[in-house]
């Protein structure tokens, strides 16, 4: 029993900090269409300026939020480079934004250095708590509140407020958004800011839990990322938050009982989504492709 | 003498290659309805969406309150004061009636709850149905959301894009008698092919055949004119 539980903390833990990459590709793709193949850099850059900013200032917060920052500017640079040029062209975008990603894992080693960084995690969660028979790590359990306080900021957001009814709607039908007097344009920077953002936060939590920030991370959490973004049902948050639990979960799980197959495991719930519900768990409807 | 609101001259439009409109010319004349007629792909729902910039014409020119609007994108059309309802109502699905009403409106002012008023009490259903998502609504109670968002704002001019297709005669006599109050307020050009509603609302008229305006005139005249009727819009 406490090893079950144990594992399923690690689980929900794995599967936040996957949510966070995954709910802005979800929104990116949802609005704008865009494929996005360079989000991973973002979350890599993340964990490198956090712990870069961790070491030079020994302020967990600060170095969080410089993550949050580097995101929102990366984001922005990539929107305006790399993504505008490409709009309504998914063959291309791939293409760019692939290459894009190398260009920011190459230059996490020109600034950071060629080496694996070490992470640490501040002294306030670095030790773990015993609640009867079940030691529960203070890191993960943080990384779970943070990423749950996150979706519920998301969720209200988009139910409550102007700007989240905006994405909503240009989600389901971007030409009668615009019809309605809204600048789409503006929206997409926002989103693909924000987004981006949620990226490097994700990153910036990853490394102190795993004690490394590699370069390459971008690209393996990238493709996670996208899996989760397809089993959850494209442009729905809810949707990438369950997805993003289930392959935490299950890549957990199968690590410990069959570790052989851990990778496979979130290829094969993939592939079961795409054969059983192609439009993933979660549905938004009236996506149309105007 | 009634002032010109909006005047399309020699309109070239293309989808993809396609030469859809060809050299249309039309006018809507303040406060009148216009109404747009013509048979299935005459290039009606292009005209209107040539207007709002959702399909931009290449060649002409496309005025409102004397600007020249062509070349606009949509979302700076529909600030000018344009509202677009149109052929398959755009309403957001997942989004509920009340969002749905919210996040058309431009500004959320007095005024603009004045006419939110007015407009729930034109069409008390939606009213009824707030919380609902706009998905679960009747062909109907779409439509009457999709004009009553178009209301909402503080616009000079609604382009409504067939609002009795598909609907039931009874639900066809509420939406006629919602635009003839909004027609007090606000000038309109409507796209319709049941002649009933056309001639019911309509001030004016224009023809369009193969993406080319063919004629217009005063409604009274196209009532009277079986053989224009016949030939454009297949009424015996
Ligand atoms: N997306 C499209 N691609 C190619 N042709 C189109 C497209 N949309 C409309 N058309 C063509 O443009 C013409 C005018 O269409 P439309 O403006 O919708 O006519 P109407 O509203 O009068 O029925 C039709 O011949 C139609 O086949
Ligand atoms: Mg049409």
């Amino acid at each position: 029993m406490d090893l079950f539980i144990n594992l399923a903390i690690n689980g929900i833990a794995t599967g936040m900090l996957i949510f966070l990459i995954a709910c802005g590709l979800t929104l990116i793709f949802g609005l704008m269409d865009v494929l996005n193949f360079a989000h991973g850099g973002i979350f890599a850059w993340g964990a490198f300026v956090g712990v870069w900013g961790y070491s030079v200032t020994q302020n967990f917060l600060i170095s969080i939020v410089l993550a949050v920052i580097a995101g929102l500017l990366i984001g922005l640079i990539t929107e305006y480079l790399i993504i505008r040029p490409v709009y309504g062209n998914h063959i291309q975008q791939i293409l760019i934004t692939l290459g894009f990603m190398l260009v920011l894992s190459e230059f996490i080693k020109v600034v950071f250095g060629p080496n694996i960084l070490a992470a640490q995690k501040p002294p306030f969660l670095q030790d773990y708590w015993l609640v009867g028979d079940v030691t529960i790590i203070k890191y993960r359990a943080f990384t779970i509140v943070v990423g749950f306080i996150i979706f519920v900021a998301i969720m209200a957001v988009l139910k409550y407020t102007k700007i989240g009814l905006i994405v909503r709607a240009g989600v389901m039908d971007k030409e009668m958004i615009q019809a309605l007097g809204v600048n789409i344009r503006l929206v997409f920077i926002g989103v693909f800011m924000v987004g981006s953002a949620l990226a490097a936060l994700g990153g910036a939590l990853f490394a102190p839990s795993s004690g490394v920030a590699y370069a390459e991370m971008g690209m393996e959490f990238g493709i996670f990322a996208f899996i989760v973004v397809i089993i959850g049902g494209m442009g729905s948050v809810p949707g990438s938050l369950i997805a993003a639990l289930l392959v935490g979960l299950s890549n957990v799980f199968m690590a410990y009982y069959v570790p052989s197959l851990a990778m496979a495991v979130t290829m094969i719930l993939m592939f079961l989504v795409l054969i059983f519900r192609p439009e993933g768990l979660f549905k938004v409807s009236g996506v149309s492709n105007k | 003498m009634t002032n010109t609101l909006l005047k399309l001259e020699q309109i070239n439009t293309y989808i993809d290659q396609f030469h859809i409109l060809q050299n249309v010319n039309f006018e809507v004349k303040s406060g009148e309805v216009t109404v747009l007629l013509g048979r299935n792909g005459a290039g009606k729902t292009t005209t209107l969406r040539s207007i709002m910039g959702l399909n931009s014409a290449l060649s002409g020119q496309i005025v409102y309150k004397d600007e020249d609007i062509t070349k606009l994108p949509a979302y700076k059309i529909a600030k000018k004061g344009i509202g677009y309802v149109p052929e398959d109502q755009g309403i957001f699905y997942d989004l509920t009636v009340g969002e749905n009403m919210r996040v058309g409106m431009r500004q959320e002012d007095e005024a603009t709850k004045d006419r939110m008023e007015w407009v729930l009490e034109l069409f008390p259903d939606l009213k009824k149905f707030w919380k609902k998502p706009g998905g679960q609504l009747s062909g109907g109670q779409k439509q009457m959301l999709s004009i009553a968002r178009s209301y909402v704002n503080d616009n000079d001019l609604l382009l409504i894009d067939e609002p009795s297709k598909g609907l039931a005669p009874v639900i066809v006599e509420k939406v006629i008698e919602s635009i003839e109050k909004m027609k007090e307020k606000t000038t309109v050009v409507l796209v319709e092919q049941n002649f009933y509603m056309a001639s019911r609302l309509g001030d004016s008229f224009f023809i369009l055949d193969d993406g080319m305006t063919v004629h217009q005139g005063d409604m009274k005249e196209l009532r009277e004119n079986e053989e224009l009727k016949r030939k454009y819009l297949g009424i015996a």
